[in-house]
């Protein structure tokens, strides 16, 4: 497999030698630039987009969102730089004190927590709120992958699952009373995504598949049937709205209507400054998870379609760092990034175009929020160490 | 140094997996590009169109409705504005517990009970569905200002500025002008209504239904750009369409004439109508009917109570007996008896009758009232006295012939009278046909008779008629055969004064009678009037100007006699004929003839005025004269 970059090969004198570039200028040897290139572009991009259509947002501030998610950008690429230069293998020795803090600081939200549109999500800091669930995703995936290299030669195939499905759902069921759907579904793919790259048979995935089906049919089907619903009623409706989007219009639908029109309106080459749906409130939630929306219409489908490749080239980069990894601990790090990555950008994308149901779930690096670009930036950041490790163990590894 | 094997990542079996989520991937982004290159490529116009939809709010703004004049310019009937509390139904929240939340703050914002708003919904939506309910009028400055500081605590609440119907004078020609109302689901599907929407108001009744369409106006149009809240976006009006406010309307009602019978008509307190029509033209100078109302009363919103007093009220006062009426009309339908046996040659105006008291035919006996007997009678002296055993004898003289029908029918009985205010019956001409059938359909217990006719000739049996009908067959006297068009509206204006549009029906029809006819019958009603003998003489013997007048006692079933008056003045070239009925109001001249000796004075208030002066100042200098 020639999937490895390799470097022109030259007797060098002494091992470890290396060809000092930039990047080992700054101790950033071996970073997958395009990775960084794509992250950062997804970032400067939104902070484009916020500044341009929140101006009338917050009177007296045009430049609210623009400033702090700039900033918020900036902490993040620092954040990665810094994860960058470690070695991410840490993580699995340190695999239980992350979940004990993963599972604590989603619980802490319950009792310090502050609630906002009926839910209690983060912490009210002084200068941002801190929503834990969003660093909860990497949280989860550096624990959960750690406790699969670790248990793996522990118990029949089938306990493994089980424990491994436990370890996830756990935190899952925490989020999920928040309440936040979005997230817990977020986890909850995130352990599927780990327990896939680690291993777990097909027929175990295909039993889990099954049941959630039935999850599903029972969550939207038979207990509010029986009367004793799972969901709360919006929730519910936000599910299925997208399913008859004409029908409660002025309600759930509305949303995505709205969404949905703006997105169509922008044609091929956008509004601009002429979009009136995003601009005008027509779209709820547009600096956050209706973001795509604003960019579907200010910029058309030139805009939406280069978004869109930017985070097609960001999974691939992710999913090739799962190739890369030099131990297992890595691909299962790496796995659980990109596939949670993927199904974040799909989701809200999708809800965005009205073929998926609302869930609340950020569109990562794009939609406004502090803990949201800084929890992924730091993802990315592990992503770029595992890709150095990589490099670094395969320099070894040439070197000889 | 090589990672322990355990550690690498497991060769193929990873790569299949990470080969199947690389497939899933794609096919994922597949899937949104395609979904976004449907929407913003393939139907991208669609959504703009939407969008572009979205942002503009359209607001009608109501014009105001045209005045409503006399003729000599006063205003009956304008407009005054109120600011209504309204609710549009459509906006409210869809959850149950959250809808009825916010109608109850509402209701005691608005100082009304639960179940009291829900049912003003309710019978607002029976009117006129999908428009906005009203839910009170002329709501106060404090409630306002806190709605529109907790808009978004009241959905689809506004305060509107509305016009509404104002009536200085209160009762004044109410049966003329009519009331307006809401437009109902079937009035919308009337092509005279096209473009109309619930909510709107249009004329009900009166002058307000026949005129509305110059009365109406246009509504004017505002479109601004709003946010998704609906709130208007600064510097956001984008267009601006003033409305057009509606024409005003002069009738041709004299404000003296009119007040004057009214007056009369509420003096005696009996329930009756008069009128007052110029002879040439048909312009009706004064309409009135007693008891009377307020139109104010009718203005939305009603509750059932005010509903209930004014429709199921007995003494109906919303019925205008003047223009609908049934009644039989007494002896003042004698001219027209009168006119046919003169034209058909039944008699001349020598002709001598003999009255005995009596006329008898077969075992039925007809008689004069009280009892008297008049002894040999030509036809201006039945006239003047009234005598009805000289009518009978016409009557029976004419009842093997439709003659006596043909002429009253000429003249207007039992048909539409063609004013301009809707009239919901035309009155009942008793003719041989007419009661045959009804005998053939088992409806009555005989065919036609002569004592029919006999009594028709006096205006009794089975005749239904009323003041307008017999105004229009006096005039056809008076104007010697032209049967007017009686009309309310005189012309349109504009808000300035100018004339748009002038309103003279040509007459209906024209009828041949005689001249010497004519004139003979006029003497009758003059000597009737003012003779020595006249019925209506002790009213009208000492009027400065010649009048001539008929009274008539109409016997009604079941009630006290009917008084009726109708009079052609001034004689010989009579202008204007009034027609006053009083119900159980006795003798023709005991109530009807007073209240028209009212109308009267009213009109000729200027000449009777000027020759008093005249009289006056012959008193003290006769001597000049002479010169």
């Amino acid at each position: 497999m020639t999937m490895y970059a390799t470097r022109t090969r030259q007797a060098r004198p002494e091992p470890f030698a290396v060809h000092v570039g930039i990047g080992e200028r700054l101790g950033l040897a071996h970073m997958d630039w395009p990775l960084t290139i794509t992250a950062v572009a997804l970032v400067v991009f939104s902070c484009f987009t916020l500044g341009q259509a929140t101006q009338s947002d917050v009177p007296g501030s045009p430049n609210y969102y623009l400033d702090r998610q700039a900033i918020y950008g900036v902490l993040g690429v620092i954040g990665m730089l810094l994860l960058t230069r470690i070695d991410y293998s840490r993580f699995r020795e340190l695999r239980v004190g992350i979940y004990t803090f993963l599972c604590a600081s989603v619980s802490l939200v319950f009792v310090f927590g502050f609630a906002a549109r009926g839910s209690r999500r983060s912490f009210e800091l002084p200068f941002f709120s801190f929503q834990p669930s969003e660093l909860g995703k990497l949280l989860l995936v550096l624990a959960l992958a750690g406790f699969v290299i670790d248990g793996a030669r522990r118990g029949s195939p089938v306990q493994r699952t089980v424990r491994y499905l436990c370890l996830g759902l756990a935190p899952a069921a925490l989020v999920f009373l928040q309440p936040d759907l979005g997230t817990s579904m977020v986890f909850v793919v995130a352990t599927l995504a780990v327990m896939y790259f680690g291993g777990v048979p097909w027929t175990h995935f295909a039993v889990i598949g099954g049941a959630l089906v039935a999850l599903v049919a029972l969550v939207l089907v038979a207990a509010p049937a029986v009367g004793h619903p799972v969901l709360h009623g919006y929730q519910e409706e936000r599910l299925t709205s997208f399913l008859h989007p004409h029908e409660n219009e002025a309600g759930a639908g509305y949303q995505q209507n709205q969404s949905v029109t703006a997105v169509g309106s922008g044609q091929t080459t956008g509004r601009g400054d002429k979009a009136t749906q995003t601009r005008l409130d027509f779209v709820p939630e547009r600096h956050t998870d209706f973001i795509f929306a604003v960019i579907g219409e200010r910029y058309g489908f030139m805009g939406a379609a280069f978004v869109l490749s930017l985070y097609a080239l960001l999974f691939w980069r992710a999913l090739r760092i799962t190739t890369l990894s030099k131990n297992s601990y890595g691909t299962l790090v790496a796995g659980g990034i990109a596939v949670s990555l993927l199904f974040q950008a799909f989701v809200n994308v999708g809800m965005n175009l009205g073929i998926m149901p609302i869930t609340g779930i950020p569109l990562p690096l794009m939609s406004y929020g502090g803990s949201s670009v800084l929890a992924t930036f730091l993802a990315v950041g592990v992503l770029q160490s595992i890709n150095v490790q990589a490099h670094l163990s395969q320099r070894g590894r040439f070197a000889w | 140094m090589y990672l322990r094997n355990d550690d690498r990542p497991q060769g193929s079996r990873l790569s299949l997996r990470v080969a199947v989520l690389g497939g899933v991937a794609v096919a994922l982004f597949g899937v949104l590009f395609f979904r976004l290159w449907n929407l913003q490529v393939l139907d991208g116009g669609k959504y703009l169109a939407e969008a572009k939809n979205n942002r503009t709010r359209e607001f009608k703004v109501i014009a105001p409705r045209g005045d409503i004049l006399d003729r000599e310019g006063n205003i009956i009937v304008d407009n005054r504005t109120s600011l209504a509390l309204q609710l549009n139904t459509s906006k409210l929240p869809e959850d149950q517990v959250e809808e009825r939340e916010e109608l109850e703050r509402l209701g005691e914002l608005a100082h009304m009970s639960l179940p009291k708003v829900r049912k003003a919904i309710k019978e607002g939506e029976e009117v006129a569905a999908g428009a906005p309910v009203t839910l009170r009028q002329d709501v106060g400055f404090y409630l306002i200002a806190y709605i529109e500081e907790h808009q978004r605590e009241f959905p689809g609440v506004a305060v509107q500025r509305v016009f509404v119907r104002h009536y200085p004078d209160g009762t004044f020609a109410a049966h003329v002008v009519g009331s307006v109302g809401e437009i109902n689901e079937e009035e919308l599907e009337e092509p005279e209504y096209k473009g109309l929407e619930p909510g709107d108001e249009i004329g009900k009744g009166g002058v307000e239904y026949t005129y509305d369409k110059f009365l109406r106006g246009q509504p004017g149009l505002e479109k601004i750009q709003v946010n998704a809240l609906g709130q208007p976006t600064p510097g956001g009006q984008l267009v601006s369409k003033s409305p057009t406010p509606g024409e005003n309307v002069k009738l041709t009602i004299d404000p003296e004439v009119q007040a004057a019978g009214e007056s009369a008509l509420a003096s005696q307190g009996l329930p009756g109508g008069f009128i007052t029509m110029d002879v040439h033209n048909g312009q009706i100078l004064g309409l009135g009917s007693f008891p009377t109302f307020e139109p104010a009363d009718l203005t939305p919103p009603m509750s059932q109570a005010e509903v209930n007093a004014l429709y199921r009220n007995e003494l109906a006062p919303l019925a205008n007996r003047t223009t609908e009426g049934l009644y039989p009309t007494g002896s003042t339908f004698k001219i027209i008896t009168a006119l046919a046996a003169l034209e058909n040659h039944v008699i001349t105006p020598s002709t001598v009758i003999n009255d005995p008291g009596e006329l008898c035919v077969g075992s039925d006996c007809f008689q004069n009232a009280e009892g008297a007997a008049y002894g040999p009678l030509s036809l201006v002296p039945a006239l003047e006295v009234s005598d009805d055993v000289f009518f009978y004898t016409l009557g029976l003289d004419m009842w093997k012939t439709n003659d006596l029908q043909d002429w009253a029918h000429k003249l207007g009985i039992g048909r539409a009278s063609g004013i301009d205010i809707p009239v919901n019956t035309d009155g009942l001409l008793p003719t041989r046909k007419w009661r045959d059938d009804l005998f053939a359909e088992g409806e009555t217990e005989r065919p036609w008779s002569s004592g029919d006719n006999i009594q028709l000739a006096t205006g009794q049996g089975d005749l239904q008629s009323n003041p307008l009908q017999m105004a229009i067959a006096y005039a056809a006297l008076g104007n010697d055969g032209t049967i007017v068009t009686p009309h309310l509206a005189m012309e349109v204006e504009d808000a300035a004064g100018r004339v748009l549009k002038e309103f003279d029906p040509k007459p209906q029809r024209k009828i041949k009678m005689n001249a010497g006819t004519r004139s003979v019958i006029m003497e009758g009603l003059h000597q009737a009037a003012q003779g020595p003998g006249g019925t209506s003489e002790p009213i009208f013997g000492s009027f400065p100007i010649p009048v001539a007048g008929k009274t008539g006692t109409a016997e009604r079933p079941g009630h006290a006699d009917q008084s009726w008056y109708c009079i052609l003045a001034p004689y010989p070239d009579p202008k204007i004929v009034t027609c006053v009925t009083i119900e159980e109001g006795g003798f023709g001249a005991q109530a009807a003839a007073p209240a028209a000796h009212t109308i009267l004075e009213a009109y000729f208030h200027d000449r009777i005025a000027a020759e008093s002066r005249a009289e006056g100042e012959g008193e003290e200098g006769g001597e000049a004269e002479i010169e």
